[in-house]
């Protein structure tokens, strides 16, 4: 019922790794003394965007199985064709 | 806590009231609000009956063992919640859910009697009230050691005296509004995003801490043996950190305690009883069994590490969250500090004490950039939250269900009962801010009021075994095992202390008869001593009293039940699979880290 939780939190782990990746890639190297020279914003940006993607698409996946077994999800876009 | 950070946190807390405000449109019947429509799928609910326990308790609690106890707290996961996962996934969900009960009060109503119900229901509401009370005062806490928002009130010109107030009503407010309009399916949804932010925000935690202290090896190394092993030195209580013996580690944590809470909770239980069927919710617990395996690594890790650092008080400006002028401690971990006068505060030998409940923010402060910092507060945020919605989900139900519906006002439309689930969100919300009040002004209460909650919890698991395996338990037998086993554990604990501590709230407040090595020792066998009465009591008086009619019992007892129907699962997916392998799994994580 309700939601498909991995629709919100494919967008959520994709905003969440692109806002890292992007500060990583424009943040000074002399921020990441304390993380051992390691630029984990955009390390571990890269590795919450590829989780975001993983699940938004599991989310279409299923929405679209859905809608195939004949209980076509409730948002209006499926009955504009 | 930068701009970034800010965005981030700002992100997540959208997220949240979002998925409340989605949700709300499908909250038509009460069955809808309190246990989801019984509709979420197995992953989801196994995610959530392992996150709703993740707490600040939990998160800051573990960390806090790891720095104190070394990696040995692991016991807590592998020889405690694992196995009873696995117990409560096989053998007890067939009856929890199987009865189409919706609360585990309403369980023990229909398997024994009201006054059973009523006993439980009440003093679980009650308790539900208070550790969400104690989750708010600790996020507040938190938030004012860290100085998350000095930067802000500063800026805006408030007292920063209105942090911890502030702090407290920011996060009543949030998870109101999530529960309030989306009620368990949006405690179950924001857990499992809660999942998610804990993983990403610990894992790089532990890769970065593990890394800076040469691996395994070199933690090793710097700590020793007895920080390294889990099992090595448990033959004796004085050959360990923890200060217990094997057996009663392995009886009172493994059996009594982690039984208890993990196979009779409604917290926790109860989103095994939102899953869409009968296989789902046996695969529950089993599901969240996998990750609880491995979270070790990723909260009790960190307070290891924290306390192999090399001691440096250090902590970069730029980040804003400055500990300021606190003395240095061990490791990372400062000294406890008296609030009043602003001195480390001393135990009895006169040494300075550690917080080691800084020992993971602490963590977070030293290797994390702006960004990466801003995830990490935001997931420990996250699971205050959570853990707190967990709490008020569970009371609402109970109250409603259990306490209005039965003794208050029954017979009402399922409209009324859904009102009053969403009424009693906001009144236990409420309570939960006094008792959060309650924590910071008076915390000797707090600590009794704790004390007396695991009289109470003790003995329940002896009720439930015997309640669902063994068909002879009446319901007069359950009510007196109750009570008996209560008053053992209350008993025990005035006529015990632990080694080094006062007459008073510790124990001992009946008699010295017996000194126990450590505080943990005289807890676990407090809880073998409550069990066991509880046991022999509850079997005694069953037999004494009249036998309850077979018929009533169909559904609700092992004996009299038909073998749960397998639905037509892949071989992995089956719950007998997912137990060995589960097992499997902690057994020989119990080996490599002997």
């Amino acid at each position: 019922m309700g939601i498909d939780i991995r629709l919100p939190l494919g967008i959520l782990f994709l905003l969440l790794g692109s806002i890292l990746v992007v500060y990583g890639a424009a943040s000074d190297a002399s921020l990441y003394g304390q993380s051992l020279g390691i630029n984990v914003n955009l390390y571990w940006g890269v590795v919450l965007l590829a989780f975001g993607a993983l699940m938004f698409a599991l989310s279409r996946r299923g929405a679209r199985a859905e809608a195939r077994a004949g209980n076509p999800p409730q948002s209006p876009r499926s009955s504009s064709h | 806590m930068t701009g970034i950070d800010w965005l981030i946190l700002g992100l997540y807390f959208a997220f949240v009231l979002g998925i409340g405000v989605a949700l709300k449109g499908s909250m038509k019947t009460s069955t809808d609000f309190f246990l989801a429509g019984r509709a979420i799928p197995a992953w989801v609910c196994g995610l959530a009956f392992m996150s709703a326990n993740l707490g600040a308790q939990e998160v800051i609690g573990m960390g806090a063992s790891g720095a104190k106890y070394g990696i040995a707290t692991s016991h807590f996961y592998w020889i405690g919640a694992i196995p009873a996962m696995v117990f409560v996934g096989i053998f007890m969900m067939p009856f929890y859910y199987g009865s189409r009960a919706r609360s585990v009060p309403e369980y023990l109503r229909l398997r024994f009697d009201e006054k059973t119900r009523g006993l439980n229901a009440i003093s679980f509401a009650i308790m539900t009230i208070f550790s969400s009370g104690i989750s708010m005062y600790a996020i507040a806490k938190l938030i004012q050691t860290l100085h998350v928002f000095d930067g802000v009130f500063q800026r805006l010109g408030l007292n920063s005296s209105w942090i911890f107030d502030f702090a407290i009503i920011i996060s009543a407010i949030v998870v109101l509004v999530y529960t309030f309009l989306g009620g368990l399916s949006s405690a179950i949804y924001n857990e499992v995003l809660q999942f998610f932010l804990i993983v990403a925000g610990f894992l790089p935690l532990s890769y970065l801490g593990l890394k800076n202290v040469g691996g395994w090896s070199g933690l090793k190394a710097t700590l020793g043996p007895s920080y390294t092993h889990s099992w090595a030195g448990l033959s004796h209580a004085n050959t360990n950190r923890l200060g217990v013996e094997w057996f009663g580690l392995v009886m009172g944590l493994g059996f009594v305690l982690s039984f208890g809470y993990w196979c009779t909770d409604f917290l926790v239980v109860q989103r095994a009883m939102a899953a869409k069927s009968m296989s789902a919710a046996r695969r529950t617990p089993l599901i969240g069994a996998f990750p609880k395996m491995l979270f070790p690594f990723l909260v009790i890790l960190p307070g290891l590490i924290a306390i192999a650092l090399p001691t440096q008080p250090a902590v970069p400006s730029h980040a804003r969250v400055v500990v300021g002028a606190e003395p240095p401690g061990k490791g990372i971990i400062p000294f406890k500090v008296d609030a009043s006068s602003g001195q480390p505060m001393l135990d009895k030998d006169g040494k300075p004490q550690l917080d080691y409940d800084l020992a993971v923010p602490s963590m977070l402060l030293h290797y994390f950039p702006p960004g990466m910092l801003g995830l990490g507060l935001t997931a420990l945020l996250a699971s205050f939250m959570s853990g707190m919605a967990g709490n008020v989900t569970a009371f609402n139900t109970v109250w409603t269900y259990d306490i209005y519906q039965s003794y208050i006002r029954p017979g009402a439309t399922d409209a009324h009962y859904l009102w009053m689930g969403r009424a009693s969100t906001v009144f236990g919300i409420a309570f939960s801010i006094a008792a959060a009040y309650m924590a910071n002004r008076f915390n000797n209460i707090m600590d009794m009021l704790q004390l007396v909650f695991a009289f109470v919890n003790a003995p329940l698991f002896a009720t439930f075994l015997l309640g669902m395996f063994w068909k002879r338990t009446t319901g007069h037998g359950a009510f007196t095992g109750l009570l008996a086993g209560t008053a053992a554990a209350a008993i025990h604990h005035g006529l015990t202390l632990p080694a080094g501590a006062a007459v008073g709230i510790k124990g001992g407040w009946l008699a010295v008869t017996h000194t126990y090595p450590s505080e943990m020792a005289q807890n676990f066998w407090t809880a073998i001593y409550a069990w066991s009465t509880c046991f022999l009591v509850t079997i005694v008086v069953s037999l004494m009293t009249r036998a309850p009619e077979e018929s009533k019992l169909v559904g609700l007892v092992y004996s009299l039940t038909p073998k749960p129907e397998e639905e037509p699962l892949a071989w992995y997916a089956r719950p007998a699979s997912l137990a060995l392998m589960v097992l499997a799994g902690t057994v020989l994580l119990n080996i490599i880290f002997w």
